[in-house]
């Protein structure tokens, strides 16, 4: 073992009376110690928490963080997704190879470092951005990237939070709230006090708040489901797996304003009659991680959760996981199975979560920015919340700007805003001439400059066949090759499909290797890629797969010449 | 008692059905003598959807439905073999036979007929290969001819055995079946009961007998 001090069983002690949830925590302590999940470890797991070594084995080999053989001192992640790849990200991985004499999943021959490929590290707009795990420390990320011998000597420097728009009703400032500038919480002692739990509930459905994680489901509505549910007990879970390229909003609310969303999820867990709930964080966001461990410990100690909150009746809290590396892991289902201890595979839905979710039982399950925003709601009302954006657009919305802008960062927007004025006020303006934008993300769809003058609310953008998904906007001028862009984008749904069904698991493979050659198509290739794409869409199982090809589909609406057609 | 099944009633390819309520829309075809496709549904194994080539159209959603799991209701309108239905069966085989050795799956050949599949749709394409686990005096596994229906794993697991030798590993297209850290069976806690062999639809799992008689070896049981 690399680290003789730490033995395996100190290490697995504190995990003997836990039950399988405790499978990601458990091997988060063993990566971080030893660098790798060896045999030796799954074994000691195994019989600490009496899982078969097999299934331990595929969830070790399910997640891109975890490593099942021996790594360097410092494991270096480089994202090469789109917006990194437009700031060099390619260069700087074929930099830090040369340097050691590795290629990319290598570790150098004196052990110093590993060097892997990463999909989006949500640092969009630092770019380019990469994370170094250090052996028996904290995983931190580095972006913006300086050079090389900083990287490798795992100089992360700053990371100014880079936060703007017209509004701050969600963002703060650009410094983390902790406690005592955030102050009780208001909105809970409120709904305590004056709002009994139907209420609440009205309260949402009223304010026309939609999920923000990309589906843009009725808040409310998923709640009063839940609630109803006879099944006890229910869940509330925060879907804090931000992983689509491109977008960062829910990285920047977890690193400045912890308690928001914590009190957020204590609002729901009022509403639908729950006691515990779960905060599901991407293995990417060690410093959000991080700062959410420390707001966690302020809250439970100021009785803002834990029991009788308040002096109230209401007792609820809340336990943090640490995703390691799964874009899946995003999908409502897939994440209750992570959460369970299992490969992060999505399930058939029906059953909806709101009647058989975590632990099969009733669960709401919410994005961050969903959970922020219901604090306001239930403070302010339903009408003061309705004053920002439209009838089916309602309340602000954060959206993520990376790419070919002056001032990539978060944007906290009243929905109306048009794409153009984003761009062109809040943004400081294209760098060079406007080619093409992707809204929504590598699951999103692709516009061109004559379509930037719709408003940014969901009902105008689905008008023009266009997406607002989770608010990811990557900006793309003229010097960019999109065929590199798409190449990026298959490459990442490659890597990050799941294989549990067949039109994903092998259309993705399909379709990367078509991108690929999209340079000297074969003839064809325009209904291959058509064929594939319609497949994935209408008949994978989940979400991921049939968004996988929704980019290259838009690219080759508006732009058929990029493979030519047969 | 009322406990007798209440009946619902609807529409598949044009023809009225009345089902028992809770028939999944598979066993409802398949009563009526409409035949829907599987691959990786089997009557011992818990349904997860995963083959995709029973997806019908129901009510003309957007998405297609998976016929093995999805429970007929009263007043359904399903289409087996509309036009998307049938691209995606045909792309999906199309995709597979690019990927996996087929040679001995006959049920699965089949379809590529009926579904008039090119399985040289897909040129430049990589496909899965392993090498063979010739590993135990039982069974050979060849998982360049799997087609990831889960089948083994799940007798292995809750559906039949509770012996847990076999788990899914890796991501995405490189997902393969295997035993913790791909140990030889023998260092496994496999019981060789037989169960995921049983039930392999393509051959990549081939009792030893069989494959040591068609490589032309004697094979003699007191040698093993």
């Amino acid at each position: 073992m690399p680290d003789a001090t730490v033995t395996l069983d100190a290490l697995l002690a504190p995990y003997v009376e836990l039950q399988r949830d405790a499978l990601l925590p458990a091997l988060w302590e063993i990566q971080t110690a030893y660098g790798y999940i060896s045999p030796l470890a799954v074994r000691a797991i195994s019989r600490t928490l009496r899982i078969p070594e097999a299934e331990i084995y595929g969830v070790v080999s399910f997640y891109s963080m975890f490593h099942q053989e021996p790594t360097g001192q410092q494991v270096v992640h480089i994202c090469t997704d789109p917006a990194c790849g437009l700031k060099g990200a390619d260069d700087l991985l074929r930099a830090a190879c040369a340097r050691l004499g590795i290629q990319p999943g290598e570790t150098s021959p004196d052990g110093g470092h590993t060097i892997v490929r990463s999909s989006c590290l949500g640092l969009c707009e630092h770019a380019p951005a990469a994370q170094i795990s250090r052996r028996g420390a904290d995983v931190r990320s580095v972006a913006p990237v300086g050079d090389v011998d900083r990287l490798l000597a795992g100089d992360a420097g700053p990371r100014p939070t880079v936060i703007g728009g017209e509004v701050r009703v969600l963002l703060a400032g650009e410094q983390c709230q902790m406690l005592d500038e955030y102050g009780d919480y208001a909105a809970l002692r409120h709904a305590l006090q004056h709002l009994d739990p139907d209420r609440v509930i009205s309260e949402v459905e009223k304010s026309g708040l939609v999920g923000r994680g990309g589906a843009a489901f009725p808040t409310g509505q998923k709640w009063r489901f839940t609630r109803q549910a006879s099944e006890q007990p229910h869940y509330v879970v925060c879907n804090a797996d931000e992983s689509e390229p491109g977008t960062f909003k829910d990285r920047v609310l977890l690193e400045t304003r912890p308690h928001l969303v914590l009190e957020g999820m204590a609002l729901c867990a009022y509403a639908i009659g729950a006691s515990k709930g779960y905060l599901f964080v991407r293995g990417e966001y060690p410093e959000a991680y991080r700062t959410l461990q420390d707001a966690l410990a302020e809250a439970q100690a100021a009785n803002l959760l834990g029991k009788r909150i308040m002096g109230s009746e209401f007792s609820f809290d809340i336990e943090l996981r640490r995703s390691a590396g799964a874009y899946i892991c995003g999908e409502e289902t897939a994440l209750f199975e992570a959460i369970e201890g299992k490969r992060g595979y999505p399930r058939m839905k029906p059953p909806f979560p709101t009647s058989q979710g975590l632990f099969g039982k009733p669960t709401a399950i919410n994005n961050v920015e969903t959970l922020c925003a219901v604090t306001g709601i239930v403070r302010y009302g339903a009408d003061w919340f309705r004053q920002f954006g439209t009838e089916k657009s309602s309340g602000t919305k954060l959206v993520s700007v990376s790419g070919h802008v002056q001032r990539p960062g978060v944007y906290e927007i009243v929905p109306g805003l048009t794409l153009r004025r984003l761009l062109e006020e809040y943004c400081g303006g294209v760098t060079g001439t406007l080619q093409a934008v992707l809204m929504g993300g590598a699951a999103g769809t692709f516009l061109k400059p004559d379509e930037i003058d719709v408003r940014l609310t969901f009902e105008d953008l689905q008008a023009i066949g266009g997406t607002f998904g989770s608010g990811a906007v990557m900006v793309f001028n003229e010097t960019v090759d999109l065929r590199d862009v798409l190449r990026r984008l298959a490459r990442f749904f490659q890597h990050e499909s799941c294989g549990k069904c067949f039109p994903c698991q092998l259309g993705t493979q399909r379709q990367l290797e078509i991108v690929e050659r999209m340079d000297r198509p074969l003839s064809g290739d325009y209904e291959r890629l058509r064929d594939i794409g319609l497949t994935m869409s209408e008949a994978s199982l989940c979400g991921l797969g049939q968004t996988a090809a929704a980019a290259v589909l838009s690219a080759l609406r508006k732009w058929p010449e990029l493979v030519g057609t047969s | 008692m009322t406990d007798s099944p209440q009946t619902v009633r609807l529409i598949i390819d044009d023809r009225e059905i009345a089902v028992p309520e809770g028939t999944t829309i598979l066993a409802a075809a398949r009563q009526a003598g409409i035949d829907i496709p599987v691959i990786c549904h089997h009557q011992a194994t818990t349904a997860q959807g995963n083959c995709r080539i029973c997806v019908v159209d129901v009510n003309g959603r957007r998405l297609l439905q998976p016929a093995c799991s999805v429970v007929c209701q009263d007043g359904m309108v399903v289409e087996t073999r509309s036009e998307r239905v049938v691209r995606s069966r045909r792309t999906i085989l199309e995709m597979l036979s690019a990927s996996v050795d087929l040679s001995e799956a006959p049920d699965i050949q089949s379809l590529l007929d009926d579904y008039q599949a090119d399985t040289a749709r897909f040129p430049e394409a990589a496909r899965r290969r392993y090498p063979l686990y010739d590993d135990n005096p039982f069974y050979v596994r060849d998982y360049s001819k799997c087609v990831l229906c889960w089948r083994c794993v799940q007798m292995c697991g809750v559906d039949a055995q509770y012996t847990f030798a076999l788990t899914l590993a890796g991501r995405g297209f490189h997902t393969h079946v295997s035993t913790a850290f791909e140990a030889p069976m023998l260092e496994t806690v496999c019981v060789f009961c037989g169960q995921c062999v049983g039930v392999c639809p393509t051959n990549a799992l081939k009792p030893k007998i069989e494959y040591s008689l068609e490589q032309g070896q004697f094979f003699d049981k007191r040698s093993e």
